[in-house]
């Protein structure tokens, strides 16, 4: 009895490290903003809204939340349109040797864009001529989330009958109506989900920005955040907050809005 | 409307796999056609090759006056219900019936003009604004038929129609699909594995074994005269008694009996249907009943005479097991095999 009271207690109290480990972070991101003395501590604040006034006054605070709107709405286009039209082929044809071409390809973009090759990504870049370029960036970003991307949505597509597409063949329908009216719509649930992966992703994303954007007006807020000191040169702690709190959000609200349409289904490799 | 006009066709699958084999067969204009064979004989394959769906190896594909062998599915003026029906998840009843007019860019109004007279052809009135997935079996079957009328092909293909329907909701789909098709005229294949479906519905059958035709006729001769042995085990609902005999000067002697028969001496096989086995006192066939098995108003009574043999009797005459019975033959009925399997 008292050892079952005992294992209790013990599991709530490791239960509760753990939360709080993960809870003092969103509180500091719910009060440091609003406090008027903001310190890396979570405290109850003193509430004010200048924080919020010397953020919007920073010249490159919102500057850089826009930049990785484009950024990421770029990456994510690219993502999506291309992960869905060669998940659709590689779904549909028979080429040898397809399934050694996915694998490779996925075990690859994660060597590709990664740490590992930042310094031919560099030089390809910069002799491309692509150096300080937002779309170049946004491509670097989007093609090495690619490979993931076709590899979740080719099981998607799998998942969708062929008797679909042969039915509309039949009626008359030409290869883009068939797209258009039947694989896409039915495999929405998917899209949705790489569109989601793909924008979170790129959101996150500081090498490949940092690497490549000199600009401190092109860079996004992943790379801003870094930069964001007072004059002493230590963290500017009443613009961090707010800003923090401004790129958390759109991430937040994309969530919010696709789960809320489609629900989630995150399960690549899994058919449900 | 149109016929069907298959010549030498074969369809070879990637794999090599010859699902249809040097295949000719004509349908005629509105005629209701079935195609009939065992599981993996080719009768799909054959359908959607009509469709083009699949690519004929060889030979040509005729719907009425054009030559389709070369045509994408779109262009041959067919329309196709799948087995698994097909119906699009993401669109309602209507805008899945009104597909085949929205692919040919025919106007809002049209298209729910159109899904509401097939609706109210098909029984499917009330139901417009639901999903497939929202649907009873038969419900999903007809919608799926409205979908391929509402295309105003000249041919109508189905693929196992009512194989995904319980025993009951079935006959009724049967009845209702045999008057759709008399009022529409369409000619149309369906394929079944079903031989009672077949024979209650079809005005000629195609029986299929290993992509060829085995035999080909209205579903009377299919019944009473099978071209061969195979055609014999494949139909009926209970299986016609093959039974090893010998034909000797204008006698045959099988089951330690003789009737008159013409034709050359030699080994034969002899086959008679169950249904055409009667009880009588002086008939040829005499032995004793080893199992007596209900099949509702009738019941099969297996005779053991050296072999054993199947008999029909109506539930009034069902005798009991252990008992001495005589049959006989009804005249006419008794078929001879030659040893190729063939009828002779
Ligand atoms: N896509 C395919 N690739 C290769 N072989 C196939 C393919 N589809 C069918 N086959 C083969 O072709 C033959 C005929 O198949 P088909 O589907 O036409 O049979 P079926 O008569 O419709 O059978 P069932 O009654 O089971 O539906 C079979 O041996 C089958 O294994
Ligand atoms: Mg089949």
């Amino acid at each position: 009895m008292t050892g079952f009271v005992l294992r209790r207690i013990g599991f709530y109290v490791v239960i509760t490290v753990v939360l709080a480990f993960f809870a003092v972070p969103m509180l500091w991101l719910a009060s440091a903003p609003f406090d008027a003395r903001p310190g890396l501590g979570i405290r109850w604040p003193d509430w004010t809204l200048s924080n919020v006034r010397t953020t919007f006054e920073h010249p490159f605070a919102l500057t850089s939340l826009v930049n990785s709107l484009i950024l990421c709405a770029a990456a994510t286009v690219v993502t999506t349109v291309l992960a869905a039209l060669a998940a659709y082929s590689l779904s549909r044809v028979r080429i040898p040797g397809r399934d050694v071409l996915l694998y490779l390809l996925l075990l690859l973009s994660s060597v590709v864009t990664g740490t590992a090759a930042m310094v031919p990504i560099f030089v390809l870049m910069l002799q491309l001529g692509l150096i300080n370029s937002q779309l170049g960036t946004a491509l670097v970003i989007g093609g090495g989330m690619l490979p993931a991307a076709i590899f979740i949505l080719k099981d998607f597509m799998d998942s969708v009958p062929r008797s679909y597409e042969e039915s509309a063949r039949v009626f008359g329908a030409r290869p883009r109506q068939v797209l258009g009216h039947v694989v896409l719509p039915v495999a929405r649930p998917g899209i949705a989900t790489i569109v989601v992966w793909a924008f979170v992703n790129a959101w996150g994303n500081f090498l490949l920005p940092f690497l490549l954007l000199r600009d401190v007006g092109k860079q996004p807020a992943a790379v801003l955040l870094r930069t964001l000191n007072d004059e002493g040169g230590s963290a500017n702690l009443h613009v961090i907050p707010v800003f923090s709190l401004l790129y958390s959000i759109p991430v937040v609200l994309l969530y919010l809005m696709v789960s809320k349409r489609y629900g989630f289904r995150f399960h690549g490799g899994i058919k449900s | 409307m149109a016929a069907i006009d298959i010549a030498g066709v074969s369809t070879v699958y990637p794999n090599g796999v010859r699902a249809v084999d040097d295949l000719d067969l004509a349908v005629a204009d509105g005629e209701l056609f079935a195609l009939l064979g065992p599981s993996g004989c080719g009768k799909t394959t054959l359908l959607r090759t009509i469709a083009g769906l699949e690519q004929a190896s060889a030979g040509t594909v005729g719907i009425g006056a054009l030559d389709v062998t070369r045509l994408p599915p779109g262009d041959r003026r067919v329309a196709m219900v799948f087995q698994d029906y097909a119906l699009f998840p993401h669109m309602t009843v209507a805008e899945n019936i009104a597909y085949p007019l929205r692919v040919r860019r025919a106007s809002k109004a049209a298209q729910r003009d159109a899904a509401e007279r097939m609706s109210g052809d098909l029984s499917l009135t009330g139901l417009l604004d639901r999903r497939p997935g929202q649907l009873s079996g038969g419900q999903q079957q007809r919608t799926a038929l409205a979908r391929a009328v509402a295309a105003d092909a000249d041919v109508l293909l189905l693929d196992e129609p009512l194989s995904n329907l319980d025993a009951r909701l079935r006959l009724e789909a049967r009845t209702f699909l045999k008057r759709l098709q008399r009022e529409l005229a369409l000619t149309t294949v369906f394929v079944t594995h079903d031989q009672a479906e077949a024979l209650a519905l079809a005005d000629r059958i195609a029986v299929m074994d290993a992509g060829r035709i085995r035999q080909l006729g209205t579903p009377r001769e299919v019944f009473q005269r099978p071209a061969d042995m195979f055609v014999a085990n494949f139909i009926g609902s209970t299986p016609m008694n093959l039974l090893p005999g010998t034909v000797v000067d204008g006698q045959v002697e099988f089951a330690g009996t003789r009737l008159p028969a013409s034709g050359v001496p030699g080994e034969v096989t002899v086959g008679i249907r169950p249904e055409y086995l009667r009880i009588a006192p002086d008939g040829v066939l005499s032995g004793r009943v080893s199992i007596v098995e209900n099949l509702g108003v009738t019941s099969l009574v297996t005779l053991d005479c050296g072999v054993p043999v199947g008999v029909v009797v109506p539930e009034h005459e069902e005798p009991a097991v252990g008992d001495e019975l005589r049959v006989s033959p009804a005249p006419g009925r008794v078929l001879l095999y030659g040893e190729d399997g063939r009828l002779r």
